[in-house]
């Protein structure tokens, strides 16, 4: 299987049996998402053959693959947010044509949904309209309606509480005791730990092993997923003293109701972490930093200069010197269909002081994040996601912003350029650069940050440094619970 | 009930807009609301309404149909030949013309599906064409329409004009169970996230070959019953009609970026439309101006929907 | 400058030749100077107003008020003329370009700020100018003539070729370099493929977007200007003939509708080819209906070809 100039997967033998729970382990970009595509009827195999019950098949459409049972929870949602609940579930029933759509089956998708504690979800509430959690419950209650023989779950329950979580890992054992066959990929360690029965490893497109729940530990599991160690994926930490020079500085940021009153310092030296559950301020935190949000109270100051900055034009000029990395590099970070040269020019190009056409500011950049690409002049859709990250990164450092603020840069990017991005951005901040990093990956909050503000609703819950700075700590303040009671969720 | 009005608001407001503007009309028309005003502002009504229906099955895949008048000025040639004689030439006739109009349809699908072109191009070029036929066949306006049918659909049922009995058979027989068919939420399906469509096994080429089907069989009921009200053939009509077609399905909440709004508010926006239209007539505005207050009731129509994002606070969320 | 040289920029060109070659097998005429003259004459006011409708196409929005912006800046400038004031009478084309302009700022402010679909919100400002132009002319055919610029600009000749054409290619050859050579034109097409991550790298999109309208209203400005010259008065609906083909030259020169990519060139070419098609048809002596199928049909092949090449290449 080909994507551009990679190989998302490379000549994988894969097998899932009736009645088990498989769970599917490797980093981003270690090509899982790409089985289940395959597996679900969405990509097809450019070489290689799957079987179903032990004949070919070809899944050439996401109707021929239901049409097996073989029924995927996408971790990008199926639901169409334009339609209610009901209408979602009625398109997705099985038997499902262009005629007339019985109801039949919504009755077990209310079951349940009952039953994963989505009671309170109104059957004639539109999807746009529900929150992230709820929308998971709707796409597990829709593909257990289907009445799959091979489920997948690919990170269904990643916005969910652990007591929900608790309950759809009940109704999943139950469908696996009827014989079922289920798929099960996670980032959660301890969500392995509970349903697994049999686990596989892949890394960098290849199957790496197979084996039996508990036959490894998770440091051990860990070095199969990275193929090195995690202490080996971090620059060392140097540590800054409480002297050091303030360069960003935050007060009373407060927005709409939904950030509350943040208070963020960062010295030079310094990489400032921003964890959480999704969705509970952090990402509006930052955006608001940039200019992006309106009717943002609060006072700024970079270098000691207090700015007030009303948009990302205003950002990014020198005297402000601010750098944003969305999120989404495909659809807020890059042009796809434009050419790497002209992508990396695009913020340089409203900066009187710079010489946007001029190759050497970003030469530098480039060559230290070591861009792997056929021409300058290509699409940057030619370039694997984290390639393109680079690009993403090297556009803004051509400004040589005083203050760097990412949104989760390194999701969906192999490990190698992790650690690439992680030695850049150590160095950045070694040579005065303020860097926020939000991110998903708790590991980055841990070994690369050396300051990590957990926020939950709207607001800062727990600021971690020094030997704080633990898994388990972060948890728990990201669902607002004390440490000690982890356990009892899980 | 809460969750229709919340998901369906802008139908909602459509409605009323509508009733309020039909109680000024026949409270400022001369001779109030008598069987014969309330019969010719139908039959105006439904005639772009049918338009607009064509034009929103295009619009919720999230596409646009530049031909829907063409289609119309084509089936209303069509018609102009086959809708005399005996009784049942008339009925079969009547069949041809809407089979002529999803013909036209399903051409413009099968470029737009097979062709992977943008339907807003094809559309231009086909509309084009369709003209040219409808040339044709009536190079000057001729031909006639059996008057008694003509009567029959173009006055009234016991007091109540024809063209609304056919518009609630037109929502109440058709679209509310299409509504419910697979085929049905398909279209929205496909026009709100085509990924989320493809992936839940919908087969996204056929649901849009059936779109531009709709709409063209819509655009050929429209023709068909431009011919009953007038009587005749003319070749000279698409210009009008398509682009109104398109201000209607807007004012009726439908939004171009697809997978929003219903049948019902393509109708009812096609309704207000040509009810400012008469209202404008009867107002007492000088007739010279009457054309810059319609424009200028259509722009303020459609900035005040969009005023909603001037109060985004997230200034992202503008750009979806 | 060479990357805007794509096949698909080159097939109207080549439609061009074919046209010229087959239809001088028909008619000898075809190939005399005056004929090919007088079509590069009359193609140029196609091609001035397929010149804005590509700037606004590029950015990925449309302009439906092309024909009564058209139509006002005629109006208004043989209104001007018409007035008998020397003074009057020499702003007339001025006033007539920044009238374009500012109908194309109204359009920006819908677009950029109200965030309404350029299809609808040009189309409202459309009917609001032809509820203007009825209420000012009453209904008839506006009264008012030509200045001898107008005429001059419309209808004379410089070296042999005709002065609306140089006009036209100046001004597109001078857009094709502000479109490659300057930041604007980057951003307009930065937009075109992706608004949002245009605006996230600091760019001021709604700037941009104002810009480009307000250089397409002038477009069509000059073009009605240039029309009211050629026919030594302005009329009612003289616009609306111009709206479909408008956007058929700019597809047809290869700009895709969808926004980013294509260029002027290829414009140039398509407003070539449909004035010469639409003049050999008539040449030809077929009768309207035929015209419009064999038009519908000539331009649905171009499109055809330019998916198909791509499929061959993806």
């Amino acid at each position: 299987m080909h994507f551009g100039a990679t190989r998302a997967l490379d000549g994988v033998d894969f097998q899932c049996n009736a009645g088990e729970v498989h769970a599917v382990l490797g980093e981003n970009g270690a090509g899982k998402s790409t089985l289940m595509k395959l597996i679900a009827g969405v990509l097809q195999p450019t070489h290689g053959q799957l079987r179903v019950d032990g004949r070919d098949v070809l899944l050439n459409s996401p109707r021929a693959a239901l049409n097996h049972g073989l029924v995927c929870m996408f971790q990008e949602l199926s639901l169409v947010p334009d339609l209610t609940v009901r209408e979602n579930l009625l398109l997705g029933s099985p038997g499902a044509g262009i005629g007339w759509l019985s109801g039949d089956s919504l009755a077990r998708a209310q079951d349940v949904l009952a039953r994963i504690d989505g009671a309170q979800i109104r059957m004639g509430a539109r999807v746009s309209d529900l929150t992230l959690p709820q929308r998971q419950q709707v796409e597990i209650a829709k593909a257990i309606m289907k009445r799959p023989r091979l489920l997948i779950l690919d990170e269904a329950t990643s916005a969910l509480s652990a007591s929900v979580v608790e309950r759809v890992f009940g109704l999943v054992r139950e469908e696996r005791d009827n014989g079922i066959a289920i798929l099960f990929i996670s980032h959660r360690f301890h969500e392995i730990e509970a349903l697994a029965d049999r686990v596989s490893v892949f890394r960098n497109g290849r199957r790496v092993e197979t084996f039996m729940k508990g036959a490894y530990d998770y440091k051990e599991i860990i070095n199969m997923m990275v193929g090195q160690k995690i202490e080996e994926l971090f620059p060392a930490k140097i540590p800054v003293g409480s002297d050091a020079e303030v360069v960003l500085d935050v007060r009373n940021f407060s927005w709409d109701g939904r950030v509350r009153d943040i208070d963020l310092t960062v010295r030079r030296g310094q990489i400032v972490g921003l964890g959480g559950l999704d969705g509970q301020g952090q990402g509006a935190f930052l955006m608001g930093l940039f200019g992006l949000l309106r009717k943002a109270e609060g006072t700024t100051a970079i270098g000691g200069a207090s700015t007030d900055i009303n948009s990302p034009k205003q950002a990014k000029q020198q005297e402000v010197g601010l750098a944003y990395i969305p999120e989404d590099r495909k659809t807020e970070g890059l042009i796809l269909d434009q050419s790497i040269r002209e992508n990396l020019a695009l913020a340089a190009l409203g900066r009187p002081d710079l010489d946007a056409g001029d190759g050497a500011l970003y030469a530098s950049s480039l060559e230290q994040l070591a861009l792997r690409h056929g021409g300058l002049d290509l699409p940057v859709s030619s370039l694997s996601g984290g390639n393109q990250q680079k690009v993403v990164l090297a556009k803004w450092l051509a400004l040589k912003p005083r203050c760097l603020l990412l949104a989760d840069p390194t999701r969906g990017i192999d490990v190698k350029t992790k650690t690439q991005i992680y030695a850049m951005l150590r160095q950045l901040a070694d040579q005065g650069t303020a860097i926020v990093l939000l991110s998903t990956d708790y590991e980055e909050l841990i070994q690369l940050c050396d300051e990590t503000h957990v926020f939950f609703d709207g607001e800062i819950i727990a600021s971690l440094n020094g030997d704080d700075l633990t898994p388990e700590n972060i948890i728990a303040a990201a669902l607002n619970v004390a440490p000690e009671s982890r356990a009892a969720h899980g | 009930m809460a969750d229709y009005m919340k998901s369906n608001r802008r139908e909602v407001i459509a409605g009323v807009v509508l009733v309020a503007l039909l109680a000024t009309y026949l409270g400022t028309h001369p001779r109030g609301a008598s069987t014969y005003v309330m019969t010719i502002w139908a039959n105006q009504c439904l005639i772009l309404g049918l338009a607009a229906c064509a034009q929103f099955f295009a619009v919720v895949v999230r596409g646009i149909d530049l031909s829907v008048g063409a289609v119309m000025a084509l089936t209303n040639c069509v018609a102009s030949y086959l809708l005399d004689g005996s009784a049942a030439g008339i009925a079969s006739g009547m069949v041809a013309v809407v089979i002529v109009g999803a013909l036209c349809g399903l051409l413009n699908g099968l470029i737009i599906v097979f062709g992977r072109i943008q339907p807003i191009v094809v559309t231009l070029a086909t509309a084009s064409v369709f003209v040219g036929l409808a040339l044709l066949l009536r190079p000057t306006p001729g031909g006639a329409v059996n008057y008694d049918l003509a009567d029959a659909v173009t006055l009234d049922v016991l007091g109540i004009p024809t063209a609304l009995v056919i518009t609630l058979v037109i929502v109440a027989g058709f679209w509310l169970p299409f509504r419910r068919t697979g085929l049905g939420l398909g279209l929205y399906a496909l026009g709100s996230s085509e990924q989320a469509a493809f992936q839940s096994g919908i087969n996204t080429r056929f649901i849009r070959l059936a779109a531009f089907t709709l709409a063209g069989l819509f655009g050929g009921l429209a023709g068909l019953f431009y011919s009953f009200v007038t009587t005749t053939g003319d070749a000279g009509i698409a210009a009008g009609f398509t682009l109104n077609s398109i201000a209607a399905v807007v004012l009726g909440g439908v939004l171009l970026r697809g997978g929003v709004g219903s049948l019902i508010g393509a109708l009812a926006g096609a309704f207000i439309l040509k009810t400012i239209a008469s209202l404008m007539f009867f107002s007492g505005i000088p007739s010279l101006a009457q054309p810059l207050f319609e424009g200028l009731i259509l722009a303020a129509a459609i900035a005040i929907g969009g005023a909603d994002v001037l109060r985004a606070r997230n200034k992202l969320e503008v750009f979806s | 400058m060479l990357r805007s040289l794509s096949v698909d920029s080159l097939m109207p060109y080549a439609g061009v030749v074919l046209l010229i070659l087959g239809g001088s097998f028909f008619f000898p005429q075809v190939l005399s100077a005056d004929y090919l003259s007088q079509q590069l004459q009359i193609a140029a006011f196609l091609g001035l107003l397929a010149t804005g409708a590509t700037i606004v196409i590029l950015l990925g929005h449309i302009d439906l008020s092309v024909p009564w912006v058209l139509t006002g800046a005629a109006i208004l400038s043989t209104a001007l003329v018409g007035s008998g004031n020397p003074v009057l009478s020499a702003l007339a084309v001025p006033a007539a370009l920044a009238f374009g302009a500012l109908i194309g700022v109204i359009n920006g402010l819908g677009v950029a700020i109200l965030r309404i679909p350029s299809m609808v919100w040009t189309l409202a400002v459309n009917s609001m100018l032809l509820g203007l132009a009825v209420l000012n002319t009453g209904g008839f055919n506006p009264k008012g003539e030509s200045s001898p610029l107008m005429i001059a600009m419309a209808s004379g000749d410089l070296l042999g070729l005709p002065v609306s054409f140089l006009i036209w290619i100046a001004l597109s050859a001078a857009l094709a370099w502000f479109l490659t050579r300057t930041p604007f034109g980057r951003y307009l097409r930065s937009i075109g493929f992706n608004e949002k991550a245009t605006f996230l790298s600091g760019v001021s999109t709604p700037s941009v977007v104002f810009a480009a309208f307000a250089i397409a209203g002038m477009c069509s400005a000059l073009g009605g200007v240039m029309l009211a010259g050629y026919a030594n008065q302005a009329y009612q609906s003289m616009g609306d003939p111009f709206l479909l083909p408008t956007i058929a030259a700019v597809v047809i020169g290869g700009t895709s509708i969808l926004g980013g990519r294509g260029g002027l060139f290829g414009t140039v070419g398509g407003a070539l080819f449909i004035t010469l098609l639409t003049s050999i048809l008539s040449v030809m002596q077929i009768d309207d209906a035929w015209r419009n199928i064999i038009f519908g049909t000539i331009i649905l092949i171009m499109l055809l070809f330019q998916t198909l090449r791509k499929g061959a290449v993806a």
